[in-house]
């Protein structure tokens, strides 16, 4: 492929997994690359990366692209493959005396491989635990079967056999000997493992993209972005690297609030202030002083959903809510099952996040009596327990996927609700072409309080801003 | 367009990382490129990343290495054309109308006081006008307002400024432009589209080692080590304000000055102040750390 056509091609994949490149951008890239030498790749994607690449939620995908367009090594490379020929390269890949590494895949080999990896791992030879991730995905990762050529990759399968993290504890005592703590030592480990992992993963992927062409294979490996990422699908990495965001994300936020509230801020004339300032110019007042006008600002009660189905998204909203804390006047925040309790104490001024999420967990059990979603139920003792909550200052936001299991809905209540405060809103999580499906009664409750679809981040952060 | 002579900024990526590195800036491979890249392509740079990770550092940094001057528009909420570009000086124009004999007729005073002596040159149109090498440096553009970057996109995509009293103002020598940014809110697609872009993350723990060292020659390796995979760890915990790089160097000209030679927990514990800066985070270091109070 000719590089002008890889260039394009790699655009249009960047295209594809979302990020906005355009033409102008594209032709950037191209003279940029006139301008530097090839012979180094980490160059290369650093020049696509600044002119390509300009949002850091999009790097992963950048990366991964990049990795999968212009690939450290064609084919086997130098190591990948068991029957190299080439004597030069043989040695580099046998180095010190690890010929045996070199010959058929069989138990001993799986016991010699795993001995170096050890070692490497042990070391953190950077350079050798790449090139034993290659020479590992080479060996044995591969998944022979479809006929010759065909032959496909698995870094799972890899990994299986190979079983990387038995070396943990190997590497800890290293670690430990070489008076590191007990905590940091099986971090470190977990880390290196971690990366050898992921290198592997990497170069499968090279290898099938090879057969199978990158067009086919880009498409797949981008993962969405943390702030488009869908609350009800989240695994366990995307929600801790979710909890990291929600700081940043509600801090980000409140600035653009604050700014945008001063921007239309421009009171009534300070008469004083704008003639004081007009003798410094001879008499003629050029420019005017206002004072500034005071931003009134909500009362916020939050029923918040907590079943399994929605606790991410429930407490993502929560502490997002709570985070903008000082925005609103006042908040109170109450979850429910069936039963509701309330949860404003949770969030201390201050407190840290891992805390409050904790307490939070532990503040919603005693939401759920039956253990089985009630909504018609929740509003009902949110009615009884907590009448004082709401006032025609407050507004009302319901978290939730109104899916109530068949239960009974009690509109009256909710009608009640609505009536005794200011605003409502409901947030629900899941995709508009779901509502009404099987147990949800979205549109019912629709009809008295406003629903909108709260699918990510987002969605989510636009919402806050609107309704501040 | 551009009027320049050859340009003084790096001839390759491996020159900019050298004379950055000569003038106390470490580099790595992305940052060498990409500042190299702003001065080939004329185009300017914009920085994110995390707070003091070195961006405006940076800035300084290229300055430094090309003996270029360097001016600096700080940013903030209300910034407007007056702060950011030009001004006419008015109490000087006043003045001029008021001394104005009675008999010269008003066009010729019109043209007296829109002139040269009456503009006040605000950063942006100082950097367009000078001959010299010059690095602008506009800090934290993601504190203004919109309008702000609308006012910034014909100064970014032409080096040009149009005053309608004058016309419009070429750059004589285009700027190295830089940007950084915070990212507390989007830029618009405009302003990135017309920008490189570098995202500066926290360093790699050798380059911080390098770079604590560099700023602190007293420290010992060892010592130099341990501080910099202790940083790492806090910043991996989810901490409000995680520990920046002036932050490591802060600490260890601490631990110099405390003559503390070995990092240990009651050592971190005695001097944690130094780096977090919020009563929760200490707890939850201390906690998460397992130190001894």
């Amino acid at each position: 492929m000719a590089l002008l056509d890889r260039h394009i091609g790699f655009v249009e994949a960047l295209r594809g997994a979302g990020l906005t490149v355009s033409l102008a951008e594209d032709i950037d890239a191209a003279q940029a690359l006139m301008h530097i030498d090839f012979d180094d790749r980490e160059t290369v994607r650093a020049t696509y990366a600044a002119t390509l690449c300009k949002r850091d939620t999009h790097r992963p995908g950048f990366d991964a692209l990049f990795d999968l367009w212009f690939p450290a090594l064609i084919g086997d490379g130098r190591l990948g493959t068991l029957n190299t020929e080439d004597a030069e390269l043989y040695d580099i890949a046998t180095k010190e005396g690890d010929r045996e590494l070199l010959v058929d895949d069989g138990p001993e080999s799986l016991t010699e491989f795993r001995e170096q990896l050890g070692e490497a791992l042990e070391a953190d030879d950077r350079q050798r635990i790449g090139e034993l991730a290659i020479f590992g995905v080479g060996t044995f990762g591969s998944l022979p079967g479809q006929g010759p050529g065909r032959s496909t990759w698995s870094a799972y399968t890899a990994m299986k056999r190979v079983r990387p993290e038995d070396f943990a504890f190997r590497i800890m005592q290293a670690l430990e000997a070489s008076g590191i703590g007990e905590e940091e030592a099986r971090a470190t480990a977990t880390r290196r493992i971690a990366s050898f992992t992921g290198l592997a993963e990497a170069d499968a992927l090279r290898r099938i993209a090879q057969e199978k062409g990158v067009e086919q294979v880009g498409s797949q490996v981008v993962p969405p972005t943390i702030d488009k990422l869908d609350f009800l699908s989240m695994r366990r990495t995307d929600i801790e690297e979710m909890r990291r965001q929600i700081y940043p994300l509600a801090r980000r936020l409140a600035t653009r609030l604050t700014q945008e509230h001063h921007a239309k801020r421009r009171g009534p004339l300070d008469f004083r202030r704008t003639v004081r300032a007009s003798i410094s110019t001879g008499g003629v007042p050029l420019t005017t002083h206002h004072k500034p006008k005071r931003p009134h600002k909500t009362e916020l009660v939050v029923l918040c959903d907590v079943s399994g189905s929605v606790a991410n998204f429930a407490s993502f909203t929560l502490l997002l809510v709570f985070a903008l804390r000082e925005q609103f006047g006042k908040v109170r925040a109450f979850t429910f099952v069936d039963d509701i309790v309330e949860v404003t104490d949770s969030f201390v001024p201050g407190g840290d996040l891992v805390d409050i999420m904790t307490e939070l967990v532990a503040q919603s059990a005693h939401a759920a009596q039956f253990g089985r979603t009630n909504y018609g139920r929740a509003f009902k003792r949110f009615q009884e327990k907590y009448s004082d909550a709401l006032g025609p200052k407050s507004s009302l936001l319901i978290l939730g996927d109104a899916r109530s299991n068949y239960a009974d809905l009690q509109m009256d209540v909710l009608r009640d609700l609505v009536g005794k405060s200011k605003k409502q809103w409901w947030l629900n999580p899941e995709v508009r072409r779901n509502w009404d499906t099987g147990d949800s009664v979205a549109s019912r409750y629709a009809d008295l309080v406003p629903m909108a679809e709260c699918r990510n981040l987002t969605q989510l952060s636009e919402f806050v801003h609107d309704i501040l | 367009m551009t009027t320049s002579t050859a340009p003084t900024w790096f001839s390759s990526p491996a020159e900019a990382a050298r004379r950055l590195d000569a003038v106390g800036y470490l580099t790595d491979t992305p940052t060498a490129t990409t500042a190299y890249l702003a001065g080939a392509l004329e185009k300017p740079l914009l920085l994110e990343g995390p707070a003091g990770v070195g961006k405006t550092e940076l800035a300084k940094a290229v300055a430094r290495a090309t003996g270029a001057e360097l001016i600096r528009l700080q940013c903030y909420e209300g910034l407007d054309e007056a702060r950011a570009l030009y001004e006419w000086n008015y109490k000087k124009q006043l003045l001029r109308i008021q001394a104005t004999n009675a008999d010269q007729d008003w066009e010729q005073t019109h043209d007296d006081i829109f002139t040269d002596e009456f503009l006040l040159t605000r950063p942006l149109l100082t950097a367009i006008r000078r001959s010299e090498p010059t690095v602008l440096l506009i800090d934290e553009v993601d504190k203004t307002d919109v309008e702000v970057e609308g006012l910034l996109l014909e100064i970014l995509s032409d080096f040009q400024v149009t005053i309608p009293e004058l016309g419009t103002v070429e750059a004589v020598r285009r700027p190295f432009v830089i940007l950084t940014s915070n990212a507390s809110r989007e830029l618009s697609e405009a302003v990135k589209r017309r920008c490189l872009y570098l995202h500066i993350a926290y360093p790699e723990a050798a380059r911080e080692t390098e770079i604590v060292r560099s700023h602190v020659p007293e420290i010992s390796d060892r010592l130099a080590g341990q501080l910099v995979a202790m940083i790492g760890r806090l910043r991996e915990l989810e901490l409000k304000k995680a520990p920046s790089i002036a932050e490591s160097v802060d600490w260890a000209r601490t631990l110099v000055a405390l003559q503390i030679g070995k990092l240990d927990d009651a050592a971190v514990t005695r001097t944690l102040g130094v780096v977090l800066k919020h009563h929760s985070d200490h707890e939850r270091a201390i906690r998460e750390l397992k130190l001894a109070r």
